[in-house]
């Protein structure tokens, strides 16, 4: 079986990224190839540097060492608006919500709908409910476009959160943790939603604690373990199990 | 690359809320407010003067000396900041605008030759188009003050130092400044076109006070800005959470820049609209205006945790402090109460606001 990994060229490609905070080495070493329509688990404890380089991949600061190329040219990203601009997307933990705007505003931060009024550009408040609305729906989310973030539940607001990602043609998105707070059924329609993005090419990088999720809808699983890529294997060719003991260190390789 | 939609979306675990407790009903701006008429009800009965046209023209005048800087320091506190310069930048654009005024009105100073010359009979008169003075002196009271809100914006968006010891630092800067040109003497708005001067700062039209005019004007702008422009979008997703914000790609340093900007020249055009009014700009003008500026903000619903705030609240508490302070005079209580009840007023609006959010 040929798997996207194999064939093509890569969407995101890694060559040695480093990260040193002062004395600490968060990262080191690590190399990693994402194809578009791939699904990556990105695997870890807490400290194992999934964060650092989920961080330097969305722009939030540089490496230390080593080179990122995006759809095969170099990039240098000095904030996160620069990765977004080449289409890298990014779903933070924390969700990165302003909780005093409405679900519609949070949806189109930084990127608002406008139109033209003699000189001035005014919001256009209308197209971008009707959007946000129409992504809510394709989430398969209950959340109205103008409620306010701060009433809302879990799910929505992570409904909200991954709505942002679908506004571009994103061709990397990065999910850190997408399932850890909501229910059941939201877990299904966040899987289902990484299924859609893959079947249109996109590449879905997932960072997650949550094993069952990982071996639903992943490609491929990294584990990263005390700043460095420990395995990169198949899904086919790893079990739970096995995936266990290498974050854990009871294996310190595959 | 929008996937069609399966089946339109139906709520039927997410409720409406009901149009009293959402939006501007469920505010604190509506309840000062509806507290605000309330208390015209009270005082008509109190006293037969109070909704005279004289009174009421009276109170709008000195609502709106505070009003303008007002909204600017309403800007601010809603991306979570504060200002606490506005009062000395109050007195030193009013200072500046009066001094170059007089300064270019008086042959032979540097400079005047632009404006104005001698006639043979030893009348000053001007040289040049006329309003052309005023506009200089103006501009360059709003000069210094778009200087102050720079200094500040860049310090606390740049630098990164807390708004709180940026403008208090500013507070004594700006108001030693004012000593230092001045000397510690007023200064009065002289010249051949101190009369326009006087009639744009203190003038009525069409029976209201132009301050009023100005801040009418002013506010509805500001309404726009803040809830149909980009700008007032990022300035609320900056006080609601300013991590979202930079990580969402709002342009943080420029729109915290912005909002110091703003608030400092507000502050100068009231300080020259103040300086109209009492025809000079004495040294020690507007000392502590600053809190009374904010306390209006704070009373009307401005949040000084960040994301909340509105032109209207930002009136409706300056109204709110203008109407008790005159009720109190009308009714012939002792004036020296009128601090206390301010204060009780600023933590009784925040205290209502407080139990409604815990209620809903």
């Amino acid at each position: 079986m040929v798997t996207p990994h194999d064939a093509g060229l890569a969407v995101l490609e890694l060559k040695g990224i480093g990260k040193e905070f002062g004395a600490i080495r968060a990262l080191h070493g690590v190399d990693l190839r994402v194809s578009p329509g791939e699904v990556v688990g990105l695997m870890g404890d807490n400290g194992a540097g999934k964060s650092t380089l989920v961080k330097i991949i969305a722009g939030n600061f540089p490496p230390t060492h080593g080179e990122i190329r995006f759809d095969g040219k170099p990039v240098h990203f000095v904030r996160p608006i620069d990765a977004r601009a080449v289409g890298i997307e990014v779903v933070y933990q924390d969700l990165a919500l302003a909780d005093n705007l409405t679900a519609a505003a949070n949806v189109f931060l930084g990127r608002e709908l406008k139109r033209k009024l003699g000189p001035f550009a005014l919001l256009d408040h209308k197209a971008m409910a009707a959007r946000a609305l129409e992504l809510f729906g394709e989430l398969r989310s209950e959340t109205r476009p103008h409620d306010l973030v701060k009433q809302m539940s879990g799910g929505q607001r992570q409904a909200v959160a991954i709505a942002r990602t679908r506004l571009s043609n994103a061709k990397l998105v990065m999910m850190d943790e997408p399932t850890a707070a909501i229910s059941v059924r939201q877990v299904e329609q966040v899987l289902s939603l990484i299924h859609r993005l893959k079947e249109q090419g996109v590449a879905v990088m997932l960072i997650s604690h949550r094993m069952p999720d990982v071996f639903a809808v992943c490609d491929r699983v990294v584990v990263m373990r005390r700043g460095e890529k420990r395995a990169d294997k198949a899904i086919g060719d790893t079990s739970p199990e096995e995936v266990t003991s290498l974050i854990t260190g009871a294996k310190e390789a595959a | 690359m929008a996937t069609p939609l399966e089946s339109p979306l139906t709520f039927t675990n997410v409720g409406k809320a009901k149009w009293w407790r959402s939006g501007f009903f469920a505010s604190q701006t509506g309840y000062v407010l509806l507290a605000l008429v309330a208390l015209f009800v009270v005082m008509n009965f109190a006293s037969p003067y109070f909704l005279t046209q004289g009174n009421l023209q009276n109170v709008a005048k000195n609502f709106s000396f505070i009003a303008i800087a007002t909204l600017g320091v309403t800007f601010v506190i809603i991306t979570g900041g504060i200002d606490l310069s506005v009062g000395s930048v109050m007195c030193f654009s009013a200072m500046i605008t009066s001094m170059v005024m007089t300064s270019i009105s008086t042959p032979g100073m540097p400079g005047a030759e632009w404006f104005v010359h001698l006639a043979d009979d030893g009348k000053t008169v001007i040289a040049n188009m006329p309003g052309l003075i005023l506009l200089v002196s103006v501009l360059a009271g709003l000069g210094v003050a778009l200087v102050v809100g720079l200094v500040n914006g860049f310090c606390i968006a740049v630098l990164g130092l807390s708004p709180f010891v940026t403008t208090l630092g500013m507070l004594s800067i700006v108001r030693g400044l004012g000593y230092v040109v001045s000397n510690g003497r007023g200064s009065f708005p002289s010249g051949p076109e101190a009369s326009y001067f006087y009639t744009l700062t203190s003038g009525v039209v069409f029976g209201l006070p132009a301050p009023f005019i100005y801040l009418v004007v002013l506010a509805a702008a500001m309404a726009v800005v803040l809830h149909h422009t980009g700008f007032g979008r990022h300035v609320f997703a900056l006080g609601g959470n300013e991590k979202a914000a930079a990580l969402t790609g709002i342009p943080v340093v420029r729109v915290k820049i912005e909002v110091y900007v703003i608030c400092a020249l507000a502050a100068g055009l009231q300080g020259i609209i103040i300086c109209g009014w009492l025809g000079s700009a004495p040294a020690n003008m507007a000392t502590s205006y600053e809190l009374n500026v904010i306390a209006a903000a704070v009373i009307g619903g401005a949040n000084l945790a960040g994301g909340v705030g509105g032109p209207l609240g930002a009136i409706v508490g300056c109204v709110l402090l203008e109407v008790i302070r005159n009720g109190l005079v009308l009714a012939q209580v002792n004036s020296y109460w009128q601090q206390t009840l301010v204060g009780v007023i600023i933590i009784a609006a925040v205290l209502v606001d407080r139990l409604r959010s815990r209620m809903a």
